[in-house]
């Protein structure tokens, strides 16, 4: 079927205003709008600037807002889309380097503040593994599959409206560790957590929920760091 | 202008043997890792299935057996000292990745969770031993994240989207490597007293691959493009299970959780290729059954497709006939939820490109190029190694895919590479350390990026009268057709005159992205260049080499040939000819034995 891409367009070289370029091609239902992009920068217009990788939904590369909405460009199809009038568009919220290219510089700046790591300085049982029950792991098996692709977080209106706000993605790997049994550094995460530009930033949206292509439940993640926060000993908060 | 830097140990490559070796080499060298995606993008994160030890969290198991299998996987190409070693340290590297915070599954008493996997055995009985150790079905994500938070951690030195183009030599040593950054299109020369590439795969020369758009062997190419030697190049695996037409993957790990393969008649042909482990033989086996199927007519509907049936009362069906026990004893019984919790990723895969939920339906599933065994041949500290006489290249290394041990031989197991990754990233990075403590830094010549620059300028000033993207699909369809799950000398020699013939027209390309900025079409251009290199290098070596060993099977030499063909290959490329030369396997305890499943 015939499908009609209208794209973003921005090249800082030659100096222009950002604008729409369009391109007529003929599409299957299944494929991805990725393969769409792969087309046009292979048979119609090699200088679209786009990042990809993995082609299914793991690497992170291609988020992007499709048709006003954010998604992964290679875990979205033609006929997910339901028209054949599709606007690609790059991320909102970071700034835009080259056509759907944005600096992922702020959001790996927030991911960094949260400590993403497990702290831990016992010394840990000498050629064994640290034990952990299944229901432990379970508590935090969610956040577990965030994969950095920004989707969530450009799609809050609140990081929109304020970039200093640590965003969900930031929030969603500081539960990770928070939640993990095995972990020692939640007070300092949470500290940071309880700033002003962290959770309580949130005003439930749900975009976030909805954004993520892993299907992370970012809300109630943000909702379980609250909680955290709320229950913290008076003596821990400053 | 050039900008210039300077570090002790430079890491191409931030997946996961790149992030091993940074986290070793940074403990006591200063040391920088240079990545053309962002880390947290490597193709590392896609891994599935798992990371095989002899954990012997949920039966009996040894090191020794897990070496064993390893080496019949290999079919007797692996090396044997380096296999060993390797098996004894995964050990090890399960529990440092645990430490380091890896999420893995759980066993109802706390410990790491393990599952069956192909080609993996109790050697006493021969029955399938559960040696995986997984994350659900993110083994892959799991690691990468992982090394990458300890990195953050540690602030180990990144430069992200940072393409490396070239590798200096200068007296037979390591001087540094030449870099594109993408955001600029500009050149960084970085000195180093030592390199250690960790580039990852090859697989997107084939048209039907589950691998990464940036698989496209760059650090194989740049240093075969410097005079070191690529080895066993006519060895790389297809996976059996890819999504059809797409290639995507879909683990070994739904038959290890009891998923079966059926033709058009409705029957488990694996039975009739591998009588004991049926579905869990080696992928070598498994591919070649699916295509011999195929050719037969058996396809689904007559298609190049078969299924892979993963519903709860298919698996419990065979399960019963083979006996199957849970490790209490009791009979192996699955439920859709179990299996649901067990492959969440597949099944959204399935559902999301294919409308197919794997509990209610089977997948369709072919054949897709998946792992390159060949690569930077290297010693078991990561060292590689130039030429057939073992001599080291003061400063180089290699570790992850891109290099050839070489412990996956012929064919690797499944879950041997992550084993492979994190053993000898981190003995690559340890030992680049302790040769930049001891080493100084070589001089660099005055026009080190010319060569790099000329290429860069060719590509954009080009006769342009040839498409990148042409060239690159005619070269995927001829591998597919030509070099892949068998082979033919006719075939493969028609796949060396048309890759010499595509060689020389990517050479009249002109890209018409003259900027600077994320120049995406530059880049793909030049990777196009790289996996030209290396395919041409598969079809002369797997020519050349007339027998059938594991992934490498001649339709015209079906039998295995010790006693000519048990060795190494190494090919050089100068120009546009391929030389070959070869190098002994080394044997420690298992002797060639004709390998059935
Ligand atoms: C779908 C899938 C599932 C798999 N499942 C399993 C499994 O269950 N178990 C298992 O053991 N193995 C599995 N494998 C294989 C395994 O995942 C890979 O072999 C392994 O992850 C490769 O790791 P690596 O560190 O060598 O490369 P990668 O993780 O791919 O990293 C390569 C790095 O090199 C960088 N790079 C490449 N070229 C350049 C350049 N020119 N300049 C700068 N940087 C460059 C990239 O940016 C990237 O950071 C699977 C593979 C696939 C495709």
């Amino acid at each position: 079927m015939l499908t009609t891409l209208k794209i973003y367009r921005y090249d800082p070289e030659n100096g222009g205003a950002p604008h729409y370029d369009t391109f007529t091609l003929e599409a299957q239902p299944t494929d991805r709008v990725l393969d769409l992009l792969e087309r046009v920068r292979d048979d119609h217009d090699g200088t679209l600037a786009f990042r990809r990788s993995c082609a299914h939904g793991v690497c992170g590369s291609d988020a992007m807002r499709i048709n006003g909405r954010n998604y992964l460009a290679c875990k979205v199809l033609v006929k997910d889309l339901g028209t054949t009038e599709i606007t690609i568009e790059p991320l909102l919220g970071l700034p835009v380097k080259k056509d759907l290219v944005v600096d992922m510089g702020p959001f790996f700046d927030h991911y960094r503040e949260v400590m993403p790591y497990l702290v831990n300085d016992e010394e840990p049982p000498e050629g064994k593994e640290r034990l952990q029950t299944p229901a432990e792991r379970e508590l935090f098996d969610d956040t577990t599959k965030c994969i950095l692709c920004a989707a969530c977080t450009t799609s809050c209106p609140v990081f929109w409206a304020n970039g200093n706000y640590q965003g969900p993605a930031a929030i969603v790997n500081a539960h990770r560790f928070i939640f993990d049994s095995r972990d020692r550094a939640a007070e300092p995460r949470l500290a940071v957590l309880a700033r002003q530009t962290g959770v309580w930033s949130c005003r439930t949206a749900f975009n976030c929920t909805e954004a993520c292509p892993r299907d992370i439940k970012v809300t109630q993640a943000i909702a379980e760091v609250k909680r955290a926060l709320v229950r913290r000993k008076p003596s821990a908060r400053r | 202008m050039t900008q210039k830097h300077s570090f002790d140990v430079i890491v191409v490559g931030g997946g996961g043997a790149g992030l091993m070796a940074a986290l070793f080499a940074s403990q006591t060298a200063k040391t920088a890792v240079l990545s053309k995606l962002h880390p947290v993008r490597s193709h590392t994160g896609a891994a599935q299935g798992g990371i095989g030890a002899a954990l012997g969290n949920l039966e009996e198991d040894h090191w020794e057996w897990h070496a064993y299998d390893t080496v019949k996987g290999s079919d007797y190409l692996g090396d044997q000292d380096a296999i060993e070693f390797m098996c004894q340290e995964a050990i090890r590297a399960v529990y440092d990745l645990e430490h380091f915070g890896l999420p893995f599954s759980r066993t109802p008493d706390g410990r790491i969770a393990q599952r069956p996997f192909g080609g993996h055995t109790n050697n006493a009985t021969g029955k399938p031993v559960r040696r995986s150790c997984y994350a659900a079905d993110r083994t892959g994500h799991m690691i990468l994240q992982t090394l990458y938070q300890q990195c953050v951690r540690r602030e180990t030195i990144f430069f992200d989207e940072f393409y490396v183009l070239d590798l200096l030599l200068e007296n037979g040593a390591v001087a540094g490597v030449v870099a594109l950054e993408l955001a600029t299109g500009e050149l960084h020369l970085f000195q180093a007293k030592a390199v250690i590439f960790a580039t990852g795969g090859h697989g997107r020369m084939w048209e039907i691959t589950s691998n990464a758009y940036a698989y496209t062997g760059d650090g194989v190419a740049v240093t075969l493009r410097r005079g070191i030697p690529a080895e066993d190049m006519e060895f790389f695996q297809f996976h059996p299970t890819g999504i059809y037409k797409l290639g995507i993957l879909i683990t070994e790990a739904v038959r290890g959780e009891g998923g079966v393969l059926i033709n058009d008649k409705g029957e488990r042909f694996m039975e009739h290729y591998a009588p004991h482990i049926k579905d869990l033989a080696s992928r070598d086996v498994v591919s070649r059954a699916l295509h011999l199927e195929m050719q037969a007519g058996r396809g689904i509907g007559g298609q190049r497709y078969v299924y892979l049936d993963v519903r709860p009362e298919t698996v419990n069906h065979y399960a019963a006939l083979d006996g199957r026990t849970r490790p209490d004893g009791s009979p192996y019984r699955v439920t859709a939820e179990e299996i649901q919790a067990k492959i969440p990723d597949i099944i959204d895969f399935c559902r999301t490109y294919l409308g197919v939920d794997p509990v209610k339906e089977p997948m369709p599933v072919q054949p897709t190029a998946h792992y390159a065994m060949g690569g930077i041949p290297t010693d078991i500290n990561g060292r590689v190694v130039g030429d057939e006489r073992g001599t080291v290249v003061p400063g180089l290394y290699a570790a992850g895919e891109c290099a050839c041990v070489s412990v996956h031989g012929a064919n690797r197991l499944g879950t041997n590479s992550l084993v492979d990754l994190i053993v000898f990233g981190k003995a690559a990075g340890q030992d680049a350390a302790r040769y930049a403590a001891g080493a100084g830094f070589q001089p660099l010549p005055a026009d080190a990026e010319d060569f790099a620059r000329q290429q860069l300028e060719h590509l954009r000033h080009g006769a342009g009268t040839e498409r990148p993207a042409e060239i690159r699909r005619e070269m995927q369809r001829l591998m597919f057709e030509q070099v892949g799950v068998f082979r033919t000398q006719e075939g493969l020699e028609q796949a060396v005159r048309q890759l010499q013939d595509l060689r020389a027209r990517c050479r009249q390309v002109r890209v018409s992205d003259q900027g600077r900025a994320y120049n995406y079409e530059l880049v793909n251009t030049w990777e196009l260049g790289n996996l030209l290199d290396l395919a041409l290098v598969t079809a002369e070596s797997a020519l050349a080499r007339r027998e059938s060993r594991g992934a490498h099977a001649r339709e015209d030499f079906p039998r295995r040939d010790d006693e000519n063909w048990l060795r190494h290959t190494l090919a050089r490329l100068e120009g546009d000819r391929v030389t070959l030369s070869y190098k002994p396997v080394t044997i420690t305890r298992y002797q060639p034995r004709e390998r059935t499943y």
